[in-house]
């Protein structure tokens, strides 16, 4: 029964549950001279964990390993090197922020989250599937909530538990549906289903990943967990977690429902989500003075337009969300790591107070360019391929009422990317000279935000080996 | 395997704004020398393949395919005919007055510098660019940074609004084509964004008349066809001279351009049906635009609402679809380039000594700035359509075609001349004329050498083709003759 291929197949996480350990010993080690050093630590082993395991875990063929508990395909494959990566960049940026660099715990549990979201992406079983979103959301609950003593932080934690406890309950329920009508608890084996059992699981399930992926009406939580919790945990929030909770949609509908009338039914119910979390993330995005809060909303907006890929139910729309996933949890990233960088020296999440910044520091301004654009969906980066995809897996669908929904939405994105933007580039401080106070980066920031910045710009110039590598997701789900 | 000449010349402001941001911010001359050299390269490289472009061929030339994403069908295909060479030509030109136009800018030129040649870049692009992806891909990238070299080094005044406003109507306008493309490239079912490949497609006449109407008029936005014109006078008054005359000197014709290539070459029976729509919406462009021109006291805003008109013009010769009417389009286009480049940069040129714009507080600057008023007064006569320059050469053709398809329009539209030449005239007068008064005595500078060379420039432009219309309209002809065989094939 044992064989190679399931090392292979679990390779990332053994690599990260190792490396987790270390990290425990090692701070027992170095006792708290230097958190910095737990973090480069962290940092370096994930590099080494993306490196070996994109040469080694690459499947070459789909297989169920583990009893059928982990699916080993191209689409997993993917999403893990994703998550690695977001936890690399994260754990950098991570290593200057107050206390949450400081503490060994803090990428414990950021390592910890990292292989329950890779277990979200290869599960093929329903009990596997819950117990990985667990294993993925108790550890982001705490990072949430980790700075004890700030009020915002703490309700962040709070806030992001009782949703989420909700919310994973109701699909909780919805598996056990499943399991009552078909008796079985692998996403292979289950194919037959009635009606009304069929609706009342797309709906029960929608709101669980809806939850995940803070996809309108299930995002209320967003803003105030992106606000509240250290910077780049919101980040990390927002890009590999969701991306993960895409994992999950892509492999439960797609998995159970791919093609027939329950299809029609989970893409139109989406399809409707989708539009409704573009609209609302956009519209009151334009409204908020708070920078995390903004894009806290840009965030849900984009979990929409990602989600029009998915309903496209072609292997095209699965490579487009993927690819969508890619550029995006760069984009986001540096997003985040930026903002993290801005208010880490100015202690301020405000948008007015980043005026001046061009001047006070034009590296990062530089950044932020690459990454709003991004976001805003300008070429030559990585948001505008990125969503020319998504879209074109909706005309291609047929869906083009969907498209022109998401084409409208992106111009309400462009007014306010724009107008911080335009905060970053042209306003002046008030009554000060912006040479006196610059914004230092330190080196972990440097690194990361210029690893993303060529990394959103490599994915919009040079998108064939990226898309390559997103529609081979698609290989095994069709 | 021949030189890739056209992937240099996308290729090479983008990577001298590259460098040049990477250059440290308070080495300014080198910074400004940087940009120089990277413009007078960029303008061998377009004279060059202007010069080498062979008419009797015809045809698309200097073609380079390499595959991008073979499995959508989005290759790197690029190539030149008789209607883009002539405005890969003006956009070396612009680009290269518009840097030492800029020399003065002191306000962080290494961004200011850099952002301009981003723009270039995808100016360059979409002219180039033979594959529908890569011209959108393209289009954006010439549109972005417009945003931020307005809303940064443009009129304190308007900028941050006349900025977003541009920005918005340019987004709407390219995404709404953008679905049009993708609609295209499913209905096709050939899976390639290749235009030359989809010209053969054959789409069914129901289609392209839905399609043709969005695809068209999303691009023509950027071309300021009426009622979508509103952005553009505010965004050439708001923008600093360079960017002005980028923006009205070839990115409109970016828009008219894209219209033509992608709207009535890719669907030629949808233009054959919305035609008289065009025709209409552009005699108002033209004759609404001239007299909105007339009534403008800034004389930024008169060149703004000029332009407004004299594009019109250009849609008004597409929108014929005859050959005259298409050739003095596609030739106005480089007219109208050279001439509104050196409008605003003549404009700056006053701008910046005198410290208004307002005509009637302007005069007898002529005494003070008599090469600037020289060039300007070339300027105007391209403007009124005088023969002997391009603006002759460029719009009698236009009335031609517009006659043989409806005359009543071309009297309508003929209109325009007048009220351009009374505009025109009255601001030369106002401006450069009569007594100067008493505040600028004394305060008005001589303009720079450099200065002295971008003008003359692009005069040498106008008048050149004025007297010899036969550097360019055969050439133009040729690319012409092509898309009338796609008209008549479908």
């Amino acid at each position: 029964m044992f064989d190679s291929s399931m090392i292979m197949a679990i390779l990332p996480e053994l690599m990260l549950l190792i490396l987790a350990l270390l990290v425990l010993v090692m701070e027992l080690v170095w006792k708290n001279e230097n958190g910095r050093k737990l973090g480069w630590l962290t940092a370096g082993g994930l590099l080494l964990v993306l490196v070996v395991s994109a040469f080694l875990g690459k499947p070459a063929e789909a297989s169920d390993v583990f009893g059928g508990m982990i699916r080993y395909d191209s689409l997993g494959f993917i999403f893990k090197m994703l998550f690695v990566f977001g936890a690399m960049l994260t754990s950098l940026f991570m290593m200057d922020s107050e206390k949450l660099g400081q503490r060994g715990e803090s990428y414990i549990l950021l390592l910890v989250a990292t292989i329950g979201m890779s277990f979200m992406a290869t599960a093929g079983d329903l009990i596997m599937l819950y117990l990985a979103i667990e294993t993925t959301s108790i550890p982001m609950y705490i990072l949430a909530g980790f700075m004890r003593d700030d009020k915002k932080s703490t309700e962040a934690g709070l806030k992001y538990l009782l949703f989420g406890a909700m919310t994973s309950a109701i699909m909780l329920y919805g598996f056990s549906l499943i399991f009552g009508f078909t008796g079985s608890t692998s996403l292979t084996a289950i194919t037959s289903f009635s009606l009304p059992l069929a609706v009342g699981v797309i709906l029960l399930i929608a709101v669980g990943v809806g939850f995940k992926i803070s996809l309108a009406p299930f995002h209320f939580w967003a803003p105030d967990v992106y606000e509240g919790a250290p910077t780049p945990i919101s980040g990390f929030l927002s890009t590999a977690s969701k991306a993960a909770g895409f994992a999950v949609i892509m492999r439960l509908f797609i998995g159970l429902f791919p093609s027939g009338e329950y299809a029609q039914m989970w893409t139109l119910t989406l399809a409707i989500l989708a539009s409704l979390s573009m609209t609302i993330g956009n519209v009151v995005a334009l409204r908020q003075s708070n920078i995390k809060r903004m894009l806290a909303y840009s965030s849900i907006a984009h979990a929409g337009y990602a989600l029009v890929g998915a309903v496209s139910l072609s292997e095209l729309g699965v490579g487009s969300v993927t690819f969508y996933l890619i550029a995006y949890v760069m984009t986001n990233l540096a997003a985040f790591g930026i903002v993290a960088a801005f208010s880490r020296v100015t202690g301020s999440d405000e948008i007015s107070d980043y005026a001046g910044m061009s001047r006070r520091n034009p590296g990062l301004a530089l950044a932020m360019l690459v990454a709003f654009l991004s976001l805003t969906g300008m070429p030559p980066f990585g948001g505008f391929v990125a969503k020319v995809f998504v879209f074109a897996a909706a005309v291609e669908a047929g869906m083009i009422w969907l498209a022109i929904v998401g084409v409208l939405n992106s111009i309400v994105g462009v007014y306010y990317y724009l107008t911080v933007l335009k905060v970053v580039y042209l306003h002046r401080m008030e009554g000060e000279n912006e040479a006196e106070h610059p914004i230092p980066l330190t080196r972990p920031y440097a690194i990361a935000l210029t690893v993303l910045s060529v990394a959103i710009l490599l994915v919009g110039v040079i998108f064939g080996p990226w898309f390559n590598a997103a529609s081979s997701a698609a290989l095994n789900l069709f | 395997m021949t030189f890739p000449i056209l992937s240099v010349i996308i290729f090479t402001p983008l990577v001298a704004a590259l460098i040049i941001l990477m250059m440290p911010a308070e080495r300014k001359t080198e910074i400004r020398m940087a940009a120089l050299l990277s413009a007078i390269f960029a303008l061998a490289l377009s004279f060059w393949v202007y010069l080498s472009y062979d008419q009797a061929a015809a045809g698309y030339q200097f073609v380079e395919k390499y595959n991008w994403l073979p499995q959508f069908g989005i290759s790197l295909h690029l190539g030149v005919d008789g209607i883009s060479t002539p405005l890969v030509l003006l956009t070396g030109v612009v680009m290269f007055t518009g840097v030492i136009i800029s020399w003065g800018i002191d306000d962080r030129p290494r961004e200011f510098f850099a952002f301009l040649f981003i723009l270039a870049s995808g100016v360059f692009g979409v002219f180039v660019a033979l594959d529908l992806f890569m011209l959108f891909f393209f289009y954006e990238i010439a549109v972005f940074p417009m945003y931020l070299l307005i809303a940064i080094w443009g009129w304190v005044k308007t900028r941050e609004y006349a900025a977003m406003k541009l920005t918005l109507y340019l987004f709407i306008g390219s995404v709404i084509a953008l679905i049009g493309a993708l609609a295209m490239y499913f209905n096709s079912g050939m899976g390639t964004f290749d235009m030359l490949m989809l010209e053969t497609a054959n789409f069914s006449a129901r289609f392209q008349q839905i399609w043709f109407l969005p695809v068209f008029m999303g691009f023509a936005v950027l071309g300021g066809i009426f009622p979508f014109h509103n952005w553009s006078p505010d965004g050439h008054v708001a923008a600093p001279t360079a960017v002005s005359m980028f923006h009205a000197g070839v990115l409109m014709k970016l828009g008219a351009f894209a219209a033509l290539r992608v709207g009535i070459m890719l669907l030629p029976l949808g233009a054959k049906f919305w035609s008289p729509l065009i025709l209409a919406l552009a005699t108002v462009n033209v004759v609404y635009g001239a007299f909105i021109a007339m009534t403008q006291t800034d004389l930024k805003y008169m060149i703004g609402f000029s332009s407004v008109s004299h594009m019109g013009l250009v849609m008004l010769g597409f929108a014929t679809l005859t050959r005259d009417g298409m050739t003095g389009a596609s030739v106005q286009m480089f007219s109208h380039g050279a001439m509104t480049a050196l409008f605003f940069a003549a404009t700056g040129m006053v701008y910046d000594r005198a410290h208004t714009r307002q005509i009637p507080e302007l005069g007898g600057m002529a005494k003070a700035l008599p090469y600037v008023a020289v060039t300007f007064i070339i300027g105007g006569l391209v403007s009124m359509g005088m023969p002997g320059f391009s603006g002759f050469v460029a719009e009698f053709p236009i009335f031609m075609g517009v006659w043989q398809v409806k005359p009543w329009i071309a009297i309508l539209s003929a209109l325009s001349i007048v009220i351009t030449a009374a505009y025109i005239m009255l601001a030369i007068r106002r401006t450069f004329f009569g007594e100067m008064p008493a505040e600028f005595e004394g305060h008005i500078g001589p303009i720079s050498v450099m200065d002295k060379v971008a003008l003359t420039l692009l005069s040498a432009m106008m008048i050149t083709l004025g007297v010899f219309p036969g550097v360019m309209v055969p050439m133009v002809q040729t690319g012409i003759d092509n898309v009338l065989r796609i008209l008549g094939g479908a």
